[in-house]
């Protein structure tokens, strides 16, 4: 899809350096560069202070642009008034109107829009029962879990049926099974067309939702790609540990023979060696066989996934968090 | 126009949704004014009775200076504080100042009622005391009308520079300061013997309030020119109001 797909953000040097004082600054974004296409869920994953939130607040004009361009369904950022109508934003912070009941911060937001009263009316009544809202709707949001309120703002942001929907670090800070109910949200969102950019710093969240991710860090966009051809950037890729209490000649032979890469790596601990052979799950049948021929005990077989965060330690020789 | 006024909207709901607490917060300073300078005081033989002729004037100034800055200042200052509520209303489809016209406007809303309350809290607290010869309607209502906004300006001006935990602070230092030295208590040309002051709260635009309200009101009482008084309203809406946008604009970006 990712060829010939209409691109709806496009994304052209944009660049923001904030001013601390007169001589110290921080070069949040460095000249960042790609663009998202319709229909798409889209991810920035990176870890703290990469500039995700910046990259954010440029594209939804809440950020003054230092350098360079975007626009959004073809439409220049600095036209904000313009772009505003296009887009919604569920920030990484709560930023519920406390004055106001869950129900009135959906319909006032519409209202902001010039959404007519019996659609938003409707439309509160619908978003606010897709989101497991529908018991709390005349509470105020003081009292609103962490969880409640990233749901109730996502359900704010559809109000007035934005273009494209940005995610803030949607679900930092929650339980895993808000987390899981909020990734079930977003993925039945964007199979109803919405087009999602979304920012995390959990790497399993990039990989579970994302169509494309662009790995970001120090500002700068470090690969972009689907999440399974960036796991293939890793060099070795899928492997499997084998943990034996010795490990034959014979054996290793056969095991070097099973697959054109073999044996990557042997290592000797006081009782036990550690075998790693490159390779997915349907190598196990064969190194099962192969250890029965030559009568070796398994301690045990561990198939250990390519993952983001390896690809992101390749790429920086750091690890996504902290 | 749509956004502006369901902005405005919004702001009303929650206004009346704290309805006593509302009027609670603008009727009683002026209620205390009155009751205290224009009756107590003058009943107990402690001021002359005229003193609530002189004092009406500057206790309408204070009120709506007062209700002008509280309804504009404090939910600023929360709006931009550490949850940054307003976030939602500045990405509304509509200017950023837009969104400071808005508040301008509700700050201009809430002084207005707060003056209005003063006109039956004098009467039925002091009318013995009071003898008023409103000298032209038209011009009580530009004072109102300029007043009104001044107060709402000075309040968005603090409100952007002040951060929510320092509001305190801010009436104690620049609001009290800003009404006792307002020639509110005493006409401005009394001051002539302290000419370094008299100078000096000519920076104030409480001077222009109350000494603008005392022409048209109590216009036996020496009073700055009317000329002057409505230039010097002006002129504290346009610069208040420019300091304030700047400094909202400089809030609402990073
Ligand atoms: N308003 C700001 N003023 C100054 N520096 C900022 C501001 N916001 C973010 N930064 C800095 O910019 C860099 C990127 O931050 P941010 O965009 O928040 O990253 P992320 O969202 O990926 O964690 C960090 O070094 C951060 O300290
Ligand atoms: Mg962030």
């Amino acid at each position: 899809m990712a060829e010939q797909a209409e691109a709806i953000i496009d994304i052209e040097g944009l660049k923001k350096t904030y001013t601390l004082d007169s001589h110290r600054h921080v070069e949040a974004v460095k000249g960042i560069k790609f663009s998202v296409n319709a229909g798409e869920i889209f991810g920035l994953l990176g870890p703290n202070g990469a500039g995700k939130t910046t990259t954010i607040g440029m594209l939804t004009t809440r950020v003054k642009v230092t350098a360079g361009d975007a626009f959004i369904a073809g439409i220049n950022i600095r036209d904000e008034v313009a772009v505003k109508r296009l887009i919604a934003v569920v920030p990484q912070q709560n930023n519920l109107d406390r004055s106001l009941t869950a129900r009135e911060n959906l319909t006032f937001h519409a209202k902001y829009f010039g959404v007519p009263k019996q659609v938003r009316e409707k439309k509160a009544e619908e978003l606010l029962k897709m989101m497991g809202l529908k018991g709390r709707q005349d509470d105020y949001v003081r009292a609103f879990s962490g969880g409640m309120a990233q749901r109730l703002m996502i359900a704010r942001a559809l109000m007035h049926e934005p273009k494209v929907l940005f995610l803030d670090e949607a679900t930092t800070g929650l339980d895993p099974q808000s987390r899981r109910l909020l990734w079930d949200k977003v993925r039945e969102l964007n199979e109803s067309g919405q087009t999602i950019l979304l920012t995390t710093h959990y790497m399993d969240e990039a990989d579970e939702l994302c169509h494309r991710i662009a790995i970001i860090d120090h500002g700068e966009v470090l690969a972009l790609d689907t999440p399974h051809n960036l796991k293939r950037m890793v060099p070795g890729g899928n492997r499997i540990d084998l943990e034996l209490p010795e490990a034959p000649d014979r054996l290793v032979d056969i095991l070097r023979g099973i697959d054109r890469t073999g044996v990557i790596s042997r290592r000797d601990e006081e009782d036990r060696v550690i075998l790693s052979v490159h390779g997915g799950q349907g190598l196990i049948p064969g190194i099962i066989k192969a250890v029965q021929e030559t009568n070796t005990d398994i301690l045990s077989v561990q198939l250990h996934h390519v993952t983001l965060e390896d690809l992101f330690i390749h790429l920086t020789g750091r690890r996504l968090r902290d | 126009m749509k956004t502006f006024v369901a902005l405005l909207q919004r702001d009303v709901t929650v206004l009346i949704r704290d309805l006593p607490e509302f009027v609670m917060r603008i009727a009683m300073q002026p209620f205390l004014f009155v009751f205290v300078f224009g009756y107590v005081l003058p009943s107990i033989g402690q001021v002359k009775s005229s003193y609530a002729n002189l004092l009406l004037p500057g206790i309408l100034a204070a009120s709506m200076m007062m209700a002008g800055v509280q309804g504009t200042a404090i939910p600023l200052s929360q709006d931009f504080g550490a949850i940054k509520e307003i976030e939602d209303r500045l990405m509304a489809p509509i200017r950023i100042s837009m969104v400071v016209l808005e508040k301008i406007v509700m700050g201009t809303l809430q002084a207005w009622i707060a003056g209005g309350l003063v006109f039956p809290l004098a009467w039925a607290i002091m009318r013995s005391n009071l003898s008023l010869h409103v000298t032209s309607f038209s011009y009580l209502f530009l004072y109102l009308f300029l007043v009104g906004l001044a107060s709402a300006a000075t309040g968005i001006t603090l409100g952007t520079i002040i951060s929510p935990f320092k509001i305190p602070l801010m009436f104690a230092t620049i609001i009290i300061p800003m009404i006792f030295l307002g020639a509110t208590y005493y006409p401005w040309h009394a001051l002539s013997n302290v000419v370094w002051l008299q100078t000096i709260i000519l920076i104030n635009p409480m001077v222009y309030a109350a000494e603008g309200f005392r022409s048209v009101l109590t216009p036996g009482i020496p009073h700055i020119r009317m000329l002057f008084t409505i230039l010097g309203l002006f002129a504290a809406v346009i610069i208040l109001s420019g300091i304030g946008l700047r400094g909202f604009i400089k809030r609402a970006y990073s």
